[in-house]
């Protein structure tokens, strides 16, 4: 079970891609964060620390449920359906430019409901999306533009990112033959 | 069995799917099954104050309300569920149908069958209605009401409302005052309250009381005092006129007096009480104007609650269940 990040690649890479924030959008006004279910936001509110940290401003912060919009919902007449949590953006987006933020990117159909999950709660400037893990495989024409780390990987392996907040610790695997 | 601890809502809960493809009755449910709709209506809840309301969530799916009696709220409120939710929906009220013209349940339920709907809500007007369809129907039956059998959703609401406030629903004392013979909101809520671990008690006229009662693990009073006293929760029910025949007590100016909900009689309980009542309410025979729009009053919350726990229990039932997967 290779370890590919630990907890300090972890935590560089996101100050990295927090200054990447910075620069690209010439500081962090009208920014706001939006973290993906489940460890997408813990992600985001790590992102946000940084943030006020690099250019002294709070940027908003939210979190967005993608289950209601996934593209595999009711595919079978029966079977389990997928657990709803609550999305909780307590901001307008109408005008901001949104950093949508996930773990891991993988066949793009998440970020692909994330999209249209975000346009009904308003009429966002523009969304960047921001990811960990850029595993490959995209099924739909979906590109990052912040990477943490990009790792090919075969189809049968799977990518498992722990984060302190949900798992106790922070590590990205590399698993064998795992569904992920 | 014990009664469960309710669940944290960052917790994820020890169940993920509902057992049957049908919802009947909460007697049919488990404790985990509850918690699993009511944390799932959490989420829906939130879907309702958005700008857009709506998502994607049962588009292609096509459900039927099939109401065979009057109803404003409930069949308002899974209709903007449905709504909410992306799928087609169909009403179809007594008046306009063909049993009128002399056709059986079972027909008009094959008869709406053939146009195969995902799934269909009914409410009836004889107990054990939705359990015959549910018996000859592929499609998910959600009881929407059964004569004088249950009103699951009615219930799941009421939970719902009740942990908004109070968290949890454990070991809180509930008082149900009102026309206990005739009321399925109360049977609903009774098995509700029960698994959830509540002290539940009865309240009414002798008359109005069912004799086997405390068979469910309730107490019952005719003593209104006694039942309010230090509750959390009081729940009033209507007076169903419509559905006595003979008379149960003398007046309804006599019963306002002995088992209305006044706001002398709301010092009993805590100072922090709830006050509810399913609807429609009878202002001045079961309760007090002035302590259905007093502050105690969560009547209304009941209402919006109502939209958000029917787009949970669709939701759970639209993809099937995890018994007929394996099947």
């Amino acid at each position: 079970m290779p370890v590919v990040m630990d907890a300090d690649r972890i935590g560089r890479t996101l100050t990295r891609i927090a200054h990447e924030i910075v620069e690209r959008n010439r500081g962090v006004e009208d920014l706001a964060l939006v973290g993906v279910r489940t460890r997408g936001v813990h992600l985001a509110r790590r992102l946000a620390r940084s943030l006020r940290e690099i250019a002294g401003h709070d940027v908003p912060t939210g979190a967005l449920d993608i289950t209601l919009y996934r593209d595999d919902l009711m595919r079978h007449a029966v079977g389990p359906q997928p657990l709803v949590r609550r999305t909780e953006i307590t901001f307008s987006i109408d005008d901001k430019k949104i950093l949508l933020v996930d773990d891991v990117l993988y066949t793009g159909r998440t970020t692909r409901a994330a999209l249209d999950a975000l346009i009904d709660f308003g009429r966002p400037r523009g969304i960047q999306l921001i990811v960990l893990v850029d595993r490959g495989h995209r099924e739909l024409p979906i590109k990052a533009d912040y990477v943490g780390k990009n790792l090919p990987t075969a189809a049968d392996e799977s990518v498992q990112v722990y984060l302190e907040e949900s798992d106790g610790r922070d590590e990205v695997v590399l698993q064998q033959g795992g569904a992920a | 069995m014990s009664a469960p601890v309710d669940a944290h809502l960052d917790q994820p809960p020890a169940v993920t799917s509902l057992r049957s493809k049908d919802l009947l009755g909460i007697a049919e449910l488990t404790p985990d099954e509850i918690l699993l709709i009511l944390d799932t209506a959490v989420a829906m809840k939130e879907v309702g104050e958005r700008p857009i309301k709506k998502v994607p969530a049962l588009r292609g799916k096509t459900i039927v309300n099939l109401f065979f009696e009057p109803s404003t709220r409930t069949r308002t409120s899974f209709e903007i569920a449905e709504k909410r939710l992306s799928a087609d929906t169909l009403n179809i009220a007594i008046a306009s149908s063909s049993v009128v013209k002399g056709e059986t349940l079972a027909d008009t339920a094959l008869n709406i069958e053939a146009m195969q709907p995902d799934m269909i809500v009914m409410r009836h007007s004889s107990s054990g209605a939705c359990h015959l369809l549910s018996r000859i129907c592929r499609s998910s039956i959600i009881n929407a009401g059964d004569g004088m059998h249950e009103h699951p959703t009615q219930a799941l609401l009421d939970a719902f409302t009740i942990r908004e406030r109070k968290k949890h629903v454990n070991g809180l004392k509930v008082a149900i005052v009102g026309d206990l013979l005739h009321s399925r909101v109360l049977r609903s809520n009774i098995h509700l309250l029960t698994k959830m671990g509540a002290e539940v008690w009865v309240c009414g006229p002798p008359t109005l009381i069912p004799t086997d009662i405390a068979r469910f693990g309730v107490r019952a009073t005719s003593l209104v005092d006694e039942a309010v006293a230090d509750a959390d929760v009081i729940m009033m029910l209507r007076i169903q006129l419509e559905r006595m025949e003979g008379a149960f007590f003398p007046s309804l100016r006599e019963y306002f007096t002995v088992f209305g909900m006044t706001e002398a009689r709301l010092r009993r309980a805590r100072p922090d009480v709830m006050i509810m009542h399913p609807g429609p309410m009878n202002r001045g025979v079961e309760i007090a104007s002035e302590v259905a729009d007093g502050p105690y009053s969560v009547i209304l919350d009941q209402v919006a609650n109502g939209v958000a726990v029917r787009m949970a229990v669709l939701y759970l039932l639209a993809g099937g269940a995890e018994h007929e997967a394996a099947a």
